[in-house]
């Protein structure tokens, strides 16, 4: 039986070094290729030695596939390609191939730079690697070879995310990558057609989660940042360089536009004036109101947003500032951080989620008195406000885009064990269908059950559909022919035809069969007896008295002679070829129950 | 002089066109009438190929064709259709048949027949369903022919199994549109099986092509549309379709679903899989609510406008379209909302901000979370956050329907309105905030919802900011705290946007009128005085004191405590105010002072109304004299209009109509000048120099009556009589005034007969009016009509000249309602001392924002009018999209024009006026007269020009020279 295999390598059951197998109808397909944030052991990529113990990856994997530039899903990659070894075609959207070597030389640096480790993938290997990479289009039909297609859905998430379906024939596969089905200010929503795959692999990160409108929380962080501002109080909001830092701005941007506001908004330089270039060059991939006014206005060209000198921290009056990075634990942020700490007009907003162990944890949790190197106390008196602004797909969106693509079977990646019970007990319940849930290593198998296209010629389809009525819709239908296996196809064709292909001389199977009947008159009577009998029964065929004494039905003869040994009772001989073994079967069962008296 | 030439050669011109016009237009008719057939035989018999056919067609079917004419060319085009063996060209000559079978006038019956033959022996699948086509024009022509409908339903059935999708989409189209109704059916039982045309398009709702499921879906709207009573049965097949692949399919589901909820609303339905019943229309609101998350944003869209027009849906249902059970990591969490609702409830609104806020609170029972629910969970709330603002907005108009019908879901749906306020789309925010103001009889804002609302004031766009000033007028606010919060936030948008002065203040007035109770409190503060002492007396010009005062002074109308708060300095503001914002501040019953003017009560209706009478009588007396002396007419007409545009002045529902019988009443005063003139006697080489006078008279004349006839909405067509005769006359006098000053015959030639030419388009398009014009100028030109056409010009001239004295003074008729069209510009304010720079050669945008009242359709007729200082006038076409239309009969302009101008030496002011542009024809082309063919000449007669009405404004600009 054909089947779909998938093993993670990664994400299973986890959130992290994003990395899962997929066999479908022979090939091998290897979906991200991320690092674990959590570990700086050998744990932090994935084992590739699972994938193949000796021999080549190359030789093994058909290709590879990048969801979108976040590390825990690309971040393994010149390992993977350089390092261990694969020179097949890796895929990835416009956008991402352009972000994703950004990224990965900012991880190589803090990894050998800072962290000083030896045996990690060099500058030159990421660039060796990006060689490697086939860029793609949304709705791109890409052929990786004469089986093998992918094409790419538009995932919303961070820029350039997308979904991937996976085809081979008519087995097909979707993997999510991680995605969002709410809009936000300058993603859209992610969108995929009923493309019915045989398995859906979708992330689960908010699993058990039904998050409130979006609107709400924009509302709360524009008043807060406002009336902080208005009594000329300093905003602090520490972010990471990319995605959302990108969608605050927007959101700051449009609503000092909209307000008329005066105060200065900084941006901490660094990786986002590369990464906001990006983003002012795909518009395409961002939502309905950036791709409608870029002609008048690129909304990434910030005009209330200004790079962020150090010097700026000390100037008087309110501002707002974007300092990486997010969890207040080093660099710029913290500096300012502490030189604003101290005034109760000031406010920090935490816009995501905060590590146990940083200053933004504590400072979160309500600690006001923040131990600092050098036995420093610093004191808290600014406002804290924690603001939580996330792009995956909640419980209900997950659920949508399955209702979306109605897929046979889901799989569930990118999550909690926990929480993906839940949302695997909801989707078996709500959908009918299968829902699998491997931990990492643990192989999935799932039958499927592919259609063989068969070829038809027109001359036997239009003869068939003749027989039959009105061509019901999409309701199978019975019909005659020959199947050819030939070159690797099938081919439905009229029997006389294959016999002519193939060479054949025709062979003609015939039914004869005796039937006894009592009767005690003459052959030729009997024969009319019959004759009348099969007319009055039979009349939509026709039935022929012919003049050498035999009856003929259609093509069936039906001929009588008397019993050799029993004069009073005549033996019918019928015979019909195999084409007409229905008819000629009812008619011996017919002629078997007797003939009716005569009436004379 | 030049101006004079160049009337006369314009004069000339339309002479020599007009003569040519017409002794072509007699010839072709004669010419062509017989041979349009002939000819087209002709030419598709030379056709040796098929593409030289489909030429010749596509040449032919550029002409119309006369409706006599009709059936021959059917003929020879049905003729030449059996010979052709090209489908392109047979597909041409069946998509003519069609075109010809609608041509007004012609029965197309006795071509069916041929057509329904044809269709026989078709074997291309195109020329089919073009054929069908043709059926269709031809059913629609005959509908009250049932035998034809039936034949026609025939054919459309046979040919309902044919393979290609477009033959079967047509059938169904003739389905939908012939498909005979149930009224009939009762009556054709007696032998011809009636088809059950609803059956026959129901089974192609599984058709295997989608397009064809749609033409069903569509047909059966049809069907609706044209009155038939669908079945109910149609509804569980119209669901399955719903899961349809296709949108367009799915689009037009949601449509029948509609229908079908609207027609049986209270039949009872069985939910699926349990043993519930529920309404029908509950049922389809929870079928469409759920198409509010399809796939395909055409859909979503379609499906939440739709949403909004159910109104019976029972109220649970609609209150769950609000609902989304929020819950994180397995626990409930509250919504924003719920939270706001319960710190304003439990008193502490600002504190408690902190993490953890949101924190989840209780378990949720696993088996219990329902992640899709197939009813109506939520619809709004993803409707409203979609990704497409078109989906957004068509969430909002249903929301407001909605919650026009149901005062409790108005409540409900409150929060999610003020979330709307924020959207990044200003139409979006824009239309939440008008849906808002339809709804707010409703309801009552609490004050965190207000806090939010009035955030909005600062928004740098002018639309919103009014559009929200508008939604406070009619805001039910619950606290006095909440009133101080909006009259401070209102101060600081008009501090922010000085020019938001009239609005805000008109807010405020609202504002004041609504809650007085709640204003009462605050006075004291408000005015800021003390129990002890004196305090400085406030700045009676600045305008945010005034606004303070407007909001007091409504609220003390209704409040008599009031004034007692009052120091002594607002009682002399007041009785300022009073005077010079009366529409603002409201008489006050102040203790020492008695009412000035007592309030019109409103029991007299407007026949008793004494303004109103004086008008009619002012009117009458002028219409009854007809035998003064001159001079005492002359002086009675001048009081009468003086009167008039006082009274316009006073009364301003009355301004109309005083200013249009005004306006009349001085045409004829001119009129009446004119003719009073003693030189009419002197020969005509002494009066050159004083026909000034009389042409001036008759140039203005005719100006008047254009402003008559466009500028005032509500004119019948009693009235364009009036005006237009009054037209003649000027037109008249005109003549008489150009044979006297003009030497020889020849240009006079053409001006008589253009002339005569008038009046018998006059007479041609009055007809029905005339009997009212009982001895009239134009009564007695039409008895002298003969004796003129033969006459020579100067003949004409003097009988002109004694018709126009001895005629009478037409009586005006004035209609119920008339309007004058006026404008205002609020921008430019014209008040800048400082010019506008910019580099000459270059352009500079200027914003005009005007108001515009009683002006119908301006989107084609208003122009903005730029005058320079060299006498160079230039007319900017403002877009469509720069009107809008706040209230019935009002509009706005608000739109930028380019100015560019060489370099000037000093700054100078240019004028920027509005203008209404006409087109004479407009008017007169009614039906009544377009059914001659000679309705060509009326085209060639239109005079366009354009009425200023607005006060022009002054810009002070100076465009600069280059710099190198």
């Amino acid at each position: 039986m054909p089947e779909i295999k998938v093993t993670p390598l990664g994400a299973g059951q986890d959130v992290g070094r994003s990395c899962i197998l997929v066999s479908i109808a022979g090939k091998n397909v290897m979906l991200d290729c991320g690092m674990h944030m959590g570990y700086n052991d050998d744990r932090r990529f994935p084992d590739f030695s699972y994938i193949t113990q000796n021999g080549r990856l190359t030789d093994f994997l058909d290709c590879v596939i990048i969801s979108h530039f976040h590390l825990d899903h690309c971040g393994a990659l010149p390992y993977f390609s350089e390092m261990v070894g694969y020179d097949g075609p890796i895929y990835m959207t416009h956008p991402t191939k352009a972000i994703c070597p950004i990224l990965l030389e900012d991880y190589r640096k803090i990894t050998v730079d800072k962290k000083g480790e030896t045996n990690f993938f060099t500058s030159q290997m990421i660039k060796d690697c990006m060689k490697k990479v086939v860029a793609v289009h949304l709705h791109q039909t890409v052929q990786v070879d004469d089986e093998l297609e992918i094409k790419a859905y538009y995932a919303g998430h961070v820029l350039g995310a997308a979904m991937f379906q996976i085809k081979v024939g008519s087995e097909s596969a979707v993997y999510t990558g991680d995605y969002n089905m709410t809009p936000d200010r300058h993603l859209g929503a992610a969108w995929i057609d009923k493309c019915r795959p045989n398995l859906l692999i979708t992330e689960s990160t908010y699993a058990t989660t039904i998050r409130d409108s979006k609107r709400c929380r924009e509302r709360d962080f524009l008043k807060k940042v406002h009336e902080t501002v208005e009594r000329g109080g300093k905003v602090l909001i520490p972010v990471f360089a990319l995605g959302r830092a990108q969608e605050l701005c927007i959101l700051l941007e449009t609503f000092w536009e909209r307000m008329s506001l005066r105060a200065p908004i900084y941006f901490s330089t660094g990786l986002t004036e590369k990464a906001n270039h990006y983003y002012k060059l795909f518009i395409t991939w961002t939502n309905q109101k950036i791709r409608k006014t870029f002609v008048q206005r690129n909304m990434f060209e910030f005009k209330h947003i200004k790079a962020f000198d150090r010097a700026f921290a000390d100037n008087p009056g309110p501002m707002v500032v974007f300092a990486t990075p997010g969890m207040l634990h080093a660099g710029q942020s913290l500096q300012i951080f502490r030189k604003w700490a101290g005034n109760e007009k000031n406010m920090v907003i935490m816009p995501g989620y905060c590590v146990q162990g940083t200053v933004g944890h504590k400072i979160l949790s309500g600690q006001r008195k923040l131990e600092m190197e050098g036995r420093q106390i610093l004191e808290v008196k600014m406002q804290v406000e924690y603001m939580s602004f996330s792009a995956h797909a909640d419980a209900k969106g997950i659920m949508q885009l399955v209702r979306q693509a109605e897929p046979d079977n889901v799989l569930l990646v990118h999550g909690e064990a926990k929480k993906m019970e839940f949302l695997k007990q909801k989707i078996e319940q709500e959908f009918h269908v299968n829902c699998y849930m491997p931990a990492n290593g643990e192989t999935v198998t799932l039958l499927t059950h592919p259609n063989i296209p068969v070829g038809i010629s027109l001359g036997l389809l239009k003869r068939e559909m003749a027989l039959g009525l009105l061509p019901d819709a999409k309701r199978p239908k019975l019909m005659h022919g020959t199947l050819i296996m030939k070159d690797n196809n099938f081919r439905l064709v009229s029997s006389e035809q294959a016999l002519k292909e193939l060479g054949l001389a025709e062979h003609q199977l015939r039914f004869t069969c005796r039937v006894h009947i009592h009767d005690t008159r003459k052959e030729q009577e009997t024969v009319l007896r019959v004759y009348s009998h099969l007319k009055s029964v039979l009349k939509a065929h026709s039935v022929q008295h012919l003049p050498d004494g035999s009856v003929m039905v259609e093509s069936i003869l039906i001929q009588a002679t008397a019993h050799s040994e029993d004069p009073g009772t005549k033996v019918l001989l019928v015979s019909w070829t195999y084409q007409d073994e229905e008819l000629g079967s009812y008619l011996t069962s017919l002629l078997k129950k007797g003939l009716p008296q005569a009436p004379s | 002089m030049a101006a004079h030439l160049k009337k006369r050669v314009y004069e000339e011109f339309t002479k020599v066109v007009q003569q040519q016009h017409e002794e072509i237009a007699t010839k072709k008719l004669r010419l062509t009438k017989p041979s349009k057939s002939a000819a087209l035989h002709i030419d598709l018999c030379k056709a040796t190929s098929p593409a030289d056919a489909l030429q010749y067609l596509l040449q032919f079917a550029r002409k119309p064709v006369e409706a006599e004419s009709v059936e021959g060319v059917v003929r020879i085009l049905l003729e030449h259709y059996y010979k052709e063996n090209d489908a392109s060209v047979r597909l041409k000559i069946a998509s003519l048949l069609g075109l010809l079978s609608k041509t007004a006038g012609f029965s197309p019956d006795c071509i069916m027949d041929d057509a329904i033959n044809t269709l026989q022996n078709e074997k291309s699948h195109q020329v089919l369903a073009q054929l069908l086509d043709t059926l269709l024009a031809i059913g629609t022509k005959l509908p009250e022919n049932p035998a034809v409908q039936a034949r026609l339903i025939d054919v459309a059935c046979k040919h309902l199994t044919d393979t290609s999708h477009g033959v079967r989409n047509k059938c169904l189209q003739l389905l939908g549109n012939l498909g005979s109704l149930e009224k009939n059916v009762a009556k054709d039982a007696e032998g011809q099986t009636t088809k059950d045309v609803q059956k026959i398009i129901g089974d192609y709702f599984v058709d295997q092509d989608p397009r064809v499921r749609t033409a069903a879906i569509k047909a059966m709207l049809q069907l609706h549309e044209r009155g038939l009573k669908l079945h109910q049965t149609i509804y569980n097949q119209a669901c399955k379709l719903l899961s349809d692949d296709y949108e367009q399919v799915r689009s037009a589901a949601v449509q029948l679903i509609w229908v079908l909820s609207q027609l049986y609303p209270e039949s009872i339905v069985p939910i699926p899989s349990s043993n519930e019943e529920i309404r029908l229309v509950d049922d389809a609101f929870g079928k469409i609510c759920h198409m509010v998350s399809d796939g395909s944003w055409v859909v979503r869209v379609q499906a939440a406008k739709l949403l909004g027009s159910m109104g019976q849906v029972s109220s649970h249902f609609l209150e769950q379209t609000l609902d989304k059970k929020l819950m994180s990591d397995l626990r409930r969490k509250r919504t924003a909302h719920e939270r706001a609702k319960e710190l304003y409830s439990s008193g502490e609104f600002s504190s408690g901000r902190k993490w953890g806020d949101d924190a989840p609170k209780e378990e949720v029972d696993t088996g219990a979370v329902n992640l899709i629910e197939s009813g109506a969970c939520g619809a709004f709330v993803h409707g409203l956050e979609d990704e497409m603002y078109e989906v957004r907005i068509a969430a909002v108009e249903a929301l407001c329907m909605l919650a026009q019908s149901s005062p409790s879901f108005a409540e409900k749906c409150l929060d999610f309105l003020v979330d709307m306020f924020n959207d990044e789309i200003e139409e979006v925010r824009l239309q939440s905030i008008h849906t808002m103001r339809k709804i707010s009889n409703n309801i009552t804002l609490r004050e965190d919802q207000l806090d939010t609302v009035l955030a909005v004031l600062e928004d740098s766009s002018r639309d919103i900011r009014e559009a929200l000033h508008e939604l406070l007028c009619y805001t039910n606010v619950s606290t006095k705290e909440g009133i101080h919060l909006a009259l401070v936030e209102l101060l600081k948008n008009l501090a922010k946007y000085p020019t938001d002065r009239e609005s805000i203040w008109k807010c405020l007035k609202f504002l004041g009128g609504r809650h007085p109770t709640l204003v009462l409190p605050l006075v004291p503060d408000l005015l800021s005085t003390h129990p002890f002492f004196d305090t400085a007396e406030p700045d009676m010009d600045d305008p945010a004191y005034i606004a303070v005062l407007v909001l007091i002074f409504n609220a003390a109308e209704t409040c008599p405590t009031m004034p007692a708060l009052f120091s002594d300095h607002t009682f002399r503001h007041y009785a300022y105010l009073r005077d010079s914002l009366s529409h603002l501040v409201p008489a006050l019953r102040l203790p020492g002072r008695k009412l000035l003017s007592s309030p019109v009560s409103p029991s007299i209706t407007p026949h008793e109304d004494p303004s109103q009478q004086f008008l009619q009588q002012s009117l009458e007396r002028v219409y009854n004299l007809q035998h003064l002396d001159p001079q005492g007419t002359q002086e009675l007409l001048q009081f009468t209009i003086r009167d008039l545009q006082r009274l316009g002045e006073l009364q301003s529902d009355l301004a109309g109509v005083a200013d249009f019988s005004a306006t009349y009443l001085r045409c004829q005063l001119l009129l009446i000048k004119a003719l009073q003139e003693k030189l009419w006697n002197m020969a005509a080489p002494l009066y050159l120099k004083q026909s000034d006078m009389a042409s001036a008279a008759a140039k203005q004349i005719m100006e008047e009556t254009y402003k008559m006839e466009f500028m005032y909405s509500g004119v019948e067509s009693r009235q364009v009589v009036i005006i237009h005769h009054m037209r003649l006359q000027a037109k008249a006098l005109q003549l008489i005034v150009t044979a006297r000053t003009t030497r020889g015959m020849e240009p006079l030639f053409g001006m008589c007969e253009k002339f005569l030419q008038e009046v018998d388009l006059f007479q041609r398009c009055f007809i029905t009016e005339l009997p009212h014009l009982q001895d009239s100028f134009v009564d007695k030109l039409l008895d002298l009509m003969p004796r003129l056409m033969t006459s020579k010009p100067s003949e004409v001239v003097k009988i002109l000249q004694a018709t126009l004295r001895q005629s009478t003074f037409l009586h005006l008729p004035l209609p119920d309602q008339i309007h004058r069209a006026s404008a205002t510009i609020i921008e430019p304010a014209g008040e800048s001392d400082n010019p506008l720079r910019f580099t000459s050669g270059l352009v500079v945008a200027l914003d005009v924002d005007a108001t515009l009242e009683h002006v119908q359709d301006p989107q084609t007729i208003v122009k903005v009018q730029v005058l320079y200082p060299d006498g160079q006038a230039q007319i900017i076409h403002p877009k469509p999209s720069d009107f809008r239309n706040p209230g019935p009969g009002r509009h706005r302009l608000i739109t930028q024009v380019y100015l560019s101008h060489g370099a000037w030496t000093e700054p100078c002011q240019i004028e920027v006026r509005l203008l209404l542009a006409y087109d004479s024809s407009t008017r007169i082309s009614r039906p009544a007269c377009l059914d001659s063919a000679e309705a060509l000449p009326l085209v060639e007669n239109s005079i366009e020009g354009t009425i200023p009405f607005s006060k022009p404004v002054k810009v002070y600009i100076m465009p600069k020279p280059a710099r190198r």
